[in-house]
């Protein structure tokens, strides 16, 4: 930084980005390996739903977090994709098509992409509220359309396919699950370096500016509403591949997946992981996955702890999972963590407990409303709860009071050590100014 | 230059901007085709009229200073040259051409660029993105999403330069919105130049400034303006008759009149009109002081 030369500096020096390709060497690395680490056919099922999930959140993000647009009805590109993907594939069953089943995904992203052409016309003519209103009514509209053709949407039971069809190319039949998983996982890696580049071209870096600044950016030369719409369409490619191969893993699609719940599946995930950063969105698609499958297996009230999550995450934090790790990464490369690691682990200790009594009551409650024949006993955390009992209320009563006065104690202390922290970052970013 | 009468010095370059294809009109001002020229604009909000019938013509290479009392209808006047607003009838012309109708990126294209009196800024870009933003149209980058801005080596050059003329470079990759409020108003300057328009529309470039920022700036927005038509709404005195060849002076959405400083400090129905007015906000302020 402090190199900078005196003579005009039209042209600055860049360093080959070695930490880029470290990143994204990383990132394939862990694909690649994986299904090796968790070998279940549970893990593997979640692995491709994974996949899956990241091309999706990281399209849904490119309106969100890069265009400042809210859809609210983002599945209907994905789930159209679906469709058309799974259509294909009886094409090729049927063998009037000569497609290979791994470029059937493709057919899902153009799908996505021709309606969002069609349906993205209308939708960006208007930016803020009245996109966000126009996306919700026409994900309606396609909703209802598909109780209506039950031809193309396949009715109550859907349209069911198989993916082991057509001729194997190098003898991979996508029978086995971990076939199909490292061909969503090549898809996932291609879409995520393909949309990361997308952000560093001018119609990416424009997309940013109207998010910042509609009204100077007509000013400028652009024309918002092409920047959004163009946009709005590469985001609909993206989502029809994820929905194309959504139809290959499951081998069937049903209406479900153009409606209002996945949208909000995808806004809701896309917002925990951050929108803030171009990387937030694939930590929000962990998070669907393992919510989805994972913590509804483990409890009834999941979508409750899921609501309670989010709604703590907007108030509190609300660059997403994403930025929390950012601010802490900015604190590390000033030195600065060390001193608040203690408070991190105070934080943690008494934020489960907090959720041990809460949990505990909630469970209770679901057990009293859903499963009276089963008596009033249920397991929680290894411990029987007796949810007609005064002791079990009491307890985890009890423990909720006591983690809510901790927590709020250590709290306070945090905030004024992170106060401190950042305060003493700035003077040293101030320092390092005036040595220019 | 004090001569009216005398053709400009300068030497007129409207073609340049606004294409060959142009047929060649014929408006008599010194046989010189006007950069921006208005013909009996008329705006109304509702039914008050803001505008009512505004004449001017400014010649390529001149530096207008728009001045006059509060609510005139100053902002009004660029809101309606750059498209921001339609007016209501009369006829907008940019290098001959007429623009009243056409969309704020539209006009841009031809060749205009106005700043704004609140900093306009895209807030969570970087200063250096900010103006790399404001070069991409004008190189020709339309909405392309196969080539990196990395490679784009013109716009970034044009961008760094553009942030050498403003004497941002070393907040290059500070965030619009961390930059101090004089910062932000040369982002603005910067932004609104940056495209290379011939014909810049500056609204209260110093409003808000210390009188040393200001001094500062007016020999930045000087530089930056060489060889371009400069209109510029203003207040401070001392910023216009330091910039400006001419001075228009609006009052009650009229032109009353349009000459060279000295002229314009001689006449009469300013005098009257506007420095009646500018007289009675200074009683109405030492009134409010008391």
């Amino acid at each position: 930084m402090v190199a900078q030369n005196d003579s005009r500096p039209t042209y600055r020096f860049k360093p080959y980005n070695v930490g880029r390709w470290v990143i994204w060497g990383l990132y394939a690395l862990v694909m690649l390996i994986a299904p090796l680490i968790w070998t279940s056919s549970l893990s593997l099922t979640m692995l491709t739903q994974v996949g899956i999930a990241i091309i999706g959140c990281l399209a849904f993000n490119m309106l969100l977090g890069q265009g400042g647009m809210l859809s609210f009805g983002h599945a209907v590109y994905s789930g159209l994709g679906s469709y058309l993907a799974i259509h294909t594939l009886n094409l090729v069953s049927e063998g009037r098509l000569g497609l290979p089943v791994s470029l059937v995904p493709l057919v899902g992203g153009l799908g996505g992409m021709a309606f969002a052409v069609l349906l993205g016309f209308v939708t960006t003519k208007k930016a803020g509220t009245p996109f966000a209103m126009i996306t919700l009514g026409v994900g309606e509209l396609v909703w209802a359309m598909s109780l209506m053709f039950p031809g193309f949407f396949g009715g109550e039971g859907g349209v069911s396919g198989n993916r082991v069809t057509g001729a194997p190319v190098l003898g991979i039949t996508f029978g086995p699950q971990v076939q199909l998983y490292y061909l969503i996982a090549l898809y996932t890696f291609i879409c995520t370096a393909l949309m990361f580049a997308f952000t560093r071209t001018p119609l990416g870096r424009m997309l940013n500016a109207v998010r910042d600044n509609p009204e100077r950016v007509e000013f400028v030369g652009y024309n918002t509403q092409y920047v959004r719409y163009f946009a709005f369409i590469a985001s609909g490619f993206f989502m029809g591949i994820a929905g194309g191969l959504a139809a290959l893993n499951f081998e069937i699609v049903t209406a479900e997946v153009v409606n209002a719940v996945r949208s909000g599946a995808f806004l809701l995930f896309t917002f925990l992981g951050g929108a803030v950063f171009f990387f937030g969105p694939i930590i929000g698609a962990v998070l669907m996955v393992l919510a989805l499958v994972l913590l509804s297996e483990l409890t009834q009230a999941w979508l409750l702890y899921l609501g309670l999550v989010f709604t703590f995450m907007v108030m509190f934090a609300p660059g997403g999972i994403s930025s929390l790790i950012m601010m802490n990464l900015r604190v590390a490369s000033f030195g600065k963590l060390r001193p608040i690691w203690g408070s991190y682990v105070a934080l943690l200790g008494t934020g489960a407990t907090v959720l041990a009594g809460a949990g505990a009551m909630i469970e209770m409650v679901y057990h009293l409303q859903l499963n009276e024949a089963l008596g009033p006993e249920l397991k929680f955390m290894g411990a029987t709860l007796n949810a007609k009992g005064f002791d079990s209320w009491f307890g985890a009563a009890f423990v909720l009071v006591v983690g809510i006065g901790l927590f709020e104690i250590v709290r306070r202390h945090f905030v004024r050590q992170w106060g401190q922290v950042q305060e003493e970052i700035e003077k040293e970013i101030k320092k390092r100014e005036a040595l220019i | 230059m004090t001569n009216p009468g005398a053709p400009s010095a300068l030497p007129p370059q409207g073609g340049a901007a606004s294409g060959p294809a142009e047929p060649a009109p014929r408006r008599p001002l010194d046989g010189v085709v006007p950069a921006v020229e208005l013909k009996d604009v008329r705006k109304s909000f509702g039914k008050t009229e803001i505008i009512r019938g505004t004449s001017l013509a400014v010649k390529p290479g001149e530096r207008v200073a728009i001045i006059g009392p509060n609510g005139a209808g100053k902002s009004t006047l660029f809101n309606l040259i750059s498209g921001r607003f339609g007016s209501t009838s009369g006829d907008i012309l940019l290098h001959g051409e007429k623009i009243d109708g056409l969309k704020p990126y539209e006009i841009n294209r031809k060749g205009l660029a106005r700043s704004f009196q609140v900093s306009n800024l895209f807030m969570r870009l970087s200063v250096f993105e900010n103006l790399r933003c404001a070069v991409l149209w004008s190189l020709g980058y339309k909405y392309a999403f196969w080539r990196f801005l990395a490679d784009a080596r013109d716009a970034n050059d044009r961008a760094d330069e553009v942030l050498d003329m403003i004497k941002l470079h070393r907040r290059r990759d500070v965030l619009a919105m961390n930059l101090t409020y004089a910062e932000q108003r040369a982002l603005e300057i910067g932004i609104t130049i940056a495209g290379g328009a011939s014909v810049i529309l500056l609204d209260e470039p110093t409003a808000g400034m210390s009188k040393s920022e200001t001094a500062r700036f007016v020999n930045l927005i000087r530089e930056v303006t060489v060889g371009k038509t400069l209109l510029t709404v203003e207040h401070d005195m001392g910023v216009v008759f330091g910039l400006a060849d001419k001075i228009a002076v609006l009052v009650y959405g009229e032109v009353i009149a349009f000459d060279v400083p000295e002229r314009v400090r001689g006449n009469a129905r300013v005098q009257e009109a506007y420095l009646g007015s500018a007289l009675a906000e200074t009683q109405a302020a030492q009134a409010a002081q008391r």
